[in-house]
């Protein structure tokens, strides 16, 4: 599909799908591992239950490279982005690009995208990107970006197996980490693009408070985090809304990074956001990365929360520190 | 600022994160047991005293600190 370079054209999503592995835990699973209680948990998270695809409690590992499983990063991914590309009516023939949101990729080379665009037969170009928390939110506006370059069609999708970057022995955050998959397609318009304001960010400097490395689990100072979260994602909201020339009253539904109930709700109050606009999952899915925000947003629109024409404001943060946030007009 | 206005602001402070009763905070006040504040609410309640007595506070100074009078000096300190 030649991409042709256009700069006056709009996008918009046009369908939505999500993928979470089947096995459910609750927070008395995560009792057997280490010291902890349900009421703890849920107090600190607002999570009750989280999926999960790797780790122990998966006792029985399917293996990688059946098409239809939901055991990797790559698989969550395909499975919500056929759903997507169902319900926008499209195959994956029709799309020009597929970008895989992911910190979690099933191998360092080559990027997961890769043997995702071949399962869903896409036809043009894949690349995965990793933002961190922030990935979804990062993609969104590249996506827009390549629309308004040219491109018809773009399958954007954040899907993560957090389980496989996670310390189980580590009863500081172990239970904060959920794997799955949430994918919109991207597809132009004639006429004004929904991105209607964004804002992107990084301080690399923050790096050593939160990160895994190579083969190892999660490490996080959970506490510097919180503060650091609370304060970037609230600065980086507000640019987006300026940018965007709304204010925080005429957004119908905002769509944070699901990390922590605590940290949402912190946000949304400084934000002026009453906790009613929040699009929240995080109760039954965890803290699944790049994927929380679709898995939020898809749910938002399934149980018909948004109506075309609402501004959506969306926010990311995460390891890096990284952040992004984007003011989005739903609807096409 | 004299100390009053400082334990006023402070008071101000804490009754609007924790969500207490203003007669609760009282200076050998416990976070724990006697306003029901987990870490996080103390980490919530030191972003509101940093923006509103305009200073900062590291992670390494909260250690140890579980009653409202040591919460209170590590904020006059600062001033």
């Amino acid at each position: 599909m030649a991409a042709r370079l256009v700069t006056t054209r709009g996008a918009a999503i046009t369908g939505w799908g999500t993928a979470l592995p089947d096995r459910v835990v609750t927070n008395t699973d995560i009792m057997t591992l280490f010291e902890t209680s349900d009421e703890w948990i849920r107090e600190r998270s607002g999570i009750a239950t989280r999926r999960v695809a790797t780790g122990p409690f998966i006792t029985d590992p399917p293996p990688h490279h059946p098409p239809d499983g939901l055991g990797t990063t790559g698989q969550l991914a395909v499975a919500a982005g056929r759903e997507a590309l169902a319900a926008s009516g499209i195959e994956g023939s029709d799309v020009g690009l597929v970008i895989l949101c992911t910190t979690t990729p099933d191998q360092l080379i080559p990027a997961s995208s890769a043997a995702v665009s071949s399962a869903l037969g896409i036809a043009g170009g894949a690349m995965d990107i990793n933002a961190a928390c922030a990935g979804f939110t990062y993609g969104l506006v590249t996506a827009s970006s390549m629309v308004a370059a040219g491109l018809d069609r773009v399958l954007l999708i954040g899907a993560e197996t957090l389980s496989r970057a996670t310390n189980w022995e580590d009863r500081t955050n172990a239970f904060l980490f959920g794997d799955g998959a949430g994918a919109v397609v991207v597809e132009a318009i004639p006429g004004e693009t929904s991105l209607l304001g964004w804002d992107l960010g990084v301080d690399g400097s923050l790096v050593p408070i939160l990160y895994a490395d190579h083969g190892s689990g999660m490490v996080m100072k959970g506490q510097e985090v919180f503060r650091r979260a609370v304060r970037a994602t609230v600065a980086s909201a507000t640019l987006s809304l300026e940018r965007a020339k709304v204010s925080a009253d005429d957004i119908a539904l905002f769509v944070p990074h699901q990390a922590n109930i605590r940290i949402m709700d912190a946000v949304a109050d400084r934000l002026g956001l009453h906790k009613d606009k929040i699009a929240s999952v995080i109760d039954h899915t965890g803290n699944t990365s790049s994927a929380s925000i679709p898995l939020a947003l898809v749910e938002a629109a399934k149980q018909g929360r948004l109506a075309d024409g609402d501004l959506v404001l969306l926010a990311g943060f995460g390891a890096g520190m990284t952040w992004a946030s984007a003011v989005w007009r739903w609807g096409h | 600022m004299d100390n009053d206005e400082a334990f006023d602001k402070f008071k101000q402070c804490a009754v609007e994160v924790l969500q207490v009763e203003p007669e609760k905070v009282v200076l050998d006040a416990k976070f724990g047991d006697d306003l029901d504040a987990d870490s996080l609410d103390l980490v919530e309640l030191v972003m509101a005293l940093e923006e509103s007595f305009d200073i900062t506070v590291d992670e390494s100074e909260l250690e140890g600190v579980t009653t409202v009078k040591q919460a209170f000096e590590l904020v006059t300190s600062k001033l």
